[in-house]
């Protein structure tokens, strides 16, 4: 069972609805709930993390019960349903990555970072976890940061370290 | 298409309309040859295929292609062809692939059956009785969710659910603003309506019914009580809702009516939807016309343990698995 | 050299530009097709290629085209399958960052060979990457009139659109697939109606992989007959395999079918060797969900002849002896790999995966992955071996989709060929955890069988 966290009301801003109406075009007038996995992307990218206030919303944009869209919301591994940090690292942890490192990459980053897999850190920058393969096998271990999905291939502990700092100066 | 095919299962031989499944063609033999279903429900759209439980073994086609099916086949969701031959309680084969999934639906049950409103009743129970293996072989810790009441009438017992998707259905299909849906993918899926939102809806009191286990329980039901103990009765009212026609069944113990349900045919599915005026708030005698005692299945746990005996439920005592694991719960049970 | 048919242009510079592609011969399939061919012409070349589907069932395109039902006044859709989640597949996300073109042009070509006016590319959500390079490419080739309306002013009208998935293996299985891009949860759906006469929106559909549909590029442009030639017996044509593990050189490869498998791993061509001068264990030859050979088996079969890239050979002797070529993803593991450990990893994924609609694979994959991490960390019994066995066998051939025999293969076949690394994980429990196994006699080599005499 979802908490209901303390949530503000959502209001979704002019250029967001225009994005969602063009995404709706996409099918048949009757079928616009076809739109909901993109339309929870776009929710996503804006805020960083999908709310139960902005499902209702997104269940009110298409018309759709509510309960629709949080069925959809988690059953999918990429809609946060809580804060991530501002990079959410995605790091692949299955079989082929594993077989060149992976593992290694996923405990250098939860010392790196001070924070175990789902947490966030202090300064709220970052936060990582394990993905199921990312279909880079080959080029592995990798990793891709949310929002944007940036990839990053045949990663090292270095080449980690140097993304990381990398972001933090970033900003 | 209104042609009849001929289907033979365990060596009986039915004509059934074409488009029948294997299933209804077995119900319509009826008896022991009849697969047991936990998640098809035939007046639910889109049930079944889902438990397993139902599982056939198809030797021979039709008479146009009579090769036998590779695999398996849920009998629930395989149409017959003219011709075809099916084997339920004929062959080891699909006993072993049955227990099998009696197993596993066992794997992260919590095994409460003395201190679970559906004991009696319950389809879970009554399969575990007739393949339960002796000894559970998983060793792990078991799945467990909080118990949840859904609204003033309503209790989710998420860990006896078996996600047979029938309540899901139900509120999809019978209730007319769906609040309740399952969340979560794989085995942390979970029946819910999210927010805690009461099911408010006229029919929503019907999930209760669908269930094939504990998992959804009529809060309203009053004192505790083991349906064994209880005595059903057919009634009926003049209710004024347009869907529902005030048919049911009243569950007494001594003079007092339990509990309301709809009435059940001999595969345990509702004969007709009940409204919710009807079930949770009609317990007086005086509300309804009683027809006569409800009919039991002589083969139903609740038949060979009817009425005032005080016994614990015998399907709990031969299964050294289930006794194990109700040590503590059993000893309770001697209050009641 | 090896023919090479999709990335034959792979790296000339701006190919994944309309531009570049048009010049090195882009569209052309587009105009052959649209202005010369009926669609139940392309269909019929599709059929002659002996082309089979790409994305892991190997079922022949061209008759699973011929099967789409076409009611009058009732819309056909064509859906790609562009979901690529399977553990050691990055073929199709590696031809749709590259030549996007490629994927699109076939999709142009298939889609008027069916009827379509409206096609879904639907890619896995975390590729955001290639969707925006898709949907940039299909801006370009709109604005150049191969897409929209009338296109070369032949009459024909198709919309191209691309839909992000949400993050779910299983939305690769293709219902599963259409629930999702109804909106819905990714639940494969309960077969029949198969999706040809019933699928997105109830309406006939085709879901085909993205390599599939690529191909037919090369089919129209140079006919069936020539596609056929290429490759050994029923595997005809050419493939890419996504090669991971330790090697040399991983990476996608474009192989004619019929490929010797030791050549594609030792040659310089291709995967240039194990990597670090270390020795083969063990391969899974077509993506995760197929049985793990160890390497004398990968190498040969069973009766000492060379086993070949081709769906034949690698299946070659069943499940005793033989796999699958499936997705394409081929995983080498070296010496000093544990098996132990990778099965559990891919049981963990397939845990994780699964939808949790029917009971075998809900629960069935749980407790799988549960009596393998505890024999990984040493802390399993004998019977345990035995349990996992009668667990897969629960669960194998009694599920609503594949994933449940995909989540059952790997751990049986790894108990079949290496049951004794499993045994020394439970009899040296401590050793177990700092050491492996190593590679045991899993690469001696298998003699050849002597030719039976004629009688
Ligand atoms: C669990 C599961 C996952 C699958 N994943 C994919 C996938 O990622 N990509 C794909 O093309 N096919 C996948 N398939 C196969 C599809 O169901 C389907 O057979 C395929 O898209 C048909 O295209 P093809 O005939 O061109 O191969 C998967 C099947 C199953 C059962
Ligand atoms: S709560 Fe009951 S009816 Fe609903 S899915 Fe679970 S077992 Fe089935
Ligand atoms: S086999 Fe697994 S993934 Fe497929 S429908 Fe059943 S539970 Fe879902
Ligand atoms: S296993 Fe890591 S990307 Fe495939
Ligand atoms: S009743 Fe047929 S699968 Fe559940």
């Amino acid at each position: 069972m979802l908490k209901v966290e303390e949530q503000t009301p959502v209001v979704f801003s002019s250029e967001l609805l225009a994005k969602f109406d063009d995404i709706k075009s996409r099918y048949p007038a009757d079928k616009s709930k076809s739109a909901l996995l993109p339309l929870l992307h776009l929710v996503q990218a804006e805020y960083l993390w999908v709310s139960t206030p902005a499902m209702d919303k997104v269940a009110e944009y298409l018309n759709i019960q509510p309960i629709e869209v949080y069925e959809v919301a988690t059953f999918y591994t990429m809609y946060f349903l809580k804060p991530q940090g501002k990079y959410a690292l995605e790091v692949c942890r299955t079989g082929p990555c594993c077989l060149v490192g992976a593992e290694k990459i996923l405990s250098h980053l939860e010392n790196k970072l001070g924070v175990k897999e789902g947490e966030v850190t202090a300064d709220g920058l970052f936060s990582f976890r394990g993905v199921e393969c990312l279909a880079a096998c080959g080029y592995g271990p990798v990793l891709q940061i949310s929002p944007e999905y940036t990839f990053y291939e045949n990663l090292t502990t270095e080449s980690v370290d140097k993304l990381i700092e990398d972001l933090k100066n970033k900003i | 298409m209104s042609e009849k095919v001929k289907v033979t299962i365990d060596g009986i031989t039915v004509e059934v309309d074409n488009g029948t499944t294997i299933l209804n063609a077995a119900r319509q033999i009826g008896g022991d040859i009849v697969p047991p279903a936990m998640c098809y429900y035939s007046k639910l759209q889109g049930s079944g295929g889902k438990c397993r439980t139902c599982i056939v073994k198809v030797t021979k086609g039709s008479e146009k292609d009579p090769r036998p099916m590779p695999k398996l086949v849920a009998s629930c969701r395989t149409t017959v062809m003219d011709g075809m031959e099916v084997l339920n309680i004929t062959s080891p084969e699909v006993l072993e692939a049955r227990a099998g999934v009696v197993e596993i639906l066992l794997i992260n049950h919590p095994l409460d059956c003395p201190v679970c409103d559906q004991a009696g009743e319950c389809d879970l129970q009554n399969l575990g009785y007739e393949h339960g293996l002796q000894k559970t072989r998983y060793e792990f810790e078991r799945r467990t969710f909080e118990r949840i009441d859904i609204g003033d009438k309503i209790q989710l017992h998420m860990n006896r659910c078996i996600l047979c998707y029938r309540c899901v259905f139900t509120a999809d299909q019978i209730t007319n603003k769906r609040v309740h849906g399952i969340l979560n993918r794989g085995d942390h899926s979970e029946i819910s309506t999210y927010i805690q939102q009461a099911v408010d809806n006229d029919f929503s009191g019907n999930v209760i019914d669908v269930c094939p286990v504990g998992a959804l329980t009529d809060r309203t039901f009053r004192f505790k009580n083991r349906v064994w103990f209880t005595k059903p009765v057919d009634a009926h009212r003049d209710c004024d809702h347009e869907k529902c026609n005030g048919k049911v069944t009243l569950w007494y113990k001594g003079a007092d009516v339990l509990r309301v349900t709809a009435r059940k045919d001999q595969f345990g599915e509702v004969e007709e939807f009940i409204c919710n005026t009807c079930r949770f708030d009609k317990k007086a005698t005086a509300d309804w016309v009683i027809e006569h005692p409800t009919h039991i299945d002589d083969t139903s746990v609740i038949a060979s343990n009817h009425y005032e005996t005080l016994k614990p439920l015998h399907v709990i005592q031969p299964n050294e698995a289930l006794q194990a694991a109700n040590e503590i719960e059993l000893h309770k049970t001697v209050k009641y | 050299m090896s023919r090479k048919l999709l990335l034959e242009h792979i790296n000339v510079p701006g190919i994944n530009t309309l531009e570049v592609y048009r010049q090195k011969g882009g569209y052309r399939a587009v105009e052959k097709a649209l202005k010369t061919l009926t669609p139940e012409e392309i269909v019929e070349e599709v059929k002659k290629s002996g082309l089979r589907g790409r994305g892991g069932a190997g079922f022949p395109t061209g008759m699973k085209w011929s099967f789409l039902a076409k009611p009058e006044g009732v819309a056909r859709y064509l859906v790609c399958n562009a979901d690529e989640s399977e553990p050691g597949t990055f073929k199709d996300r590696y031809l749709m960052t590259y030549i996007p073109h490629a994927l699109i042009e076939g999709m142009i070509v298939s889609s008027f060979a069916l009827g379509a006016k409206v096609s879904y590319i639907y890619v896995r959500g975390e590729m955001m990457p290639q969707i925006r390079i898709l949907e940039k490419a299909i801006a370009e080739a709109k604005a150049a009139g191969w897409l929209g309306k009338n296109i070369l002013g032949t009459g024909y009208d198709l919309e191209l659109y691309v839909q992000p998935g949400g993050g779910a293996y299983i939305c690769g299985e293709e219902t599963a697939l259409l629930e999702s891009l109804e909106g819905k949860r990714g639940n494969p759906r309960i077969k029949p109606p198969f999706p040809a006469i019933a699928g997105l929106y109830g309406c006939p559909t085709v879901v085909n992989n993205v390599e599939s549909i690529a191909a037919v590029v090369p089919i129209i442009n140079d006919g069936g007959d020539e596609y056929a030639k290429i490759g050994i017996g029923r595997s005809t044509g050419t493939k890419l395999i996504s090669a991971s593990g330790n090697l040399v050189k991983p990476g996608v490869y474009e192989i004619e079918l019929g490929l010797p498998v030791e050549e594609f791993i030792y040659s310089d061509e291709y995967c240039g060797g194990i990597a670090n001068g270390k020795r083969l264990k063990a391969t899974v030859a077509g993506g995760s969900s197929v049985p793990v050979l160890p390497a004398n088996l990968t190498l040969k079969l069973a009766n000492g002849e060379p086993r070949l890239m081709s769906y034949e050979s690698l299946s070659e002797g069943g499940f005793a002896t033989g796999t699958m070529l499936g997705s394409g993803g081929f995983i080498a593991f070296d010496e000093d790999q544990c098996i132990v450990r990778n099965t559990w990893n891919f049981s963990r994924f397939y845990h994780h995966e699964s939808c949790g609609q029917c009971s075998p694979c809900r629960e069935g994959t749980g407790w799988m992955e549960k009596v393998l991490h505890k024999i990984e960390h040493g802390h399993g019994t004998m019977e345990d071996v035995d349990l996992l066995w009668d667990i897969q066998r629960k669960i194998e051939g009694n599920t609503i989709c594949p994933l449940g025999d995909a989540a059952a293969w790997p751990v049986a076949s790894a108990i079949r060929h290496f049951r004794d690394e499993f045994e020394w994980h439970i009899k040296e429990p401590i050793k177990s955890q700092s050491q492996n196994y190593g590679i045991a006699n899993y690469a001696t080599p298998i003699e050849k069988a002597p030719v039976a005499e004629e009688k």
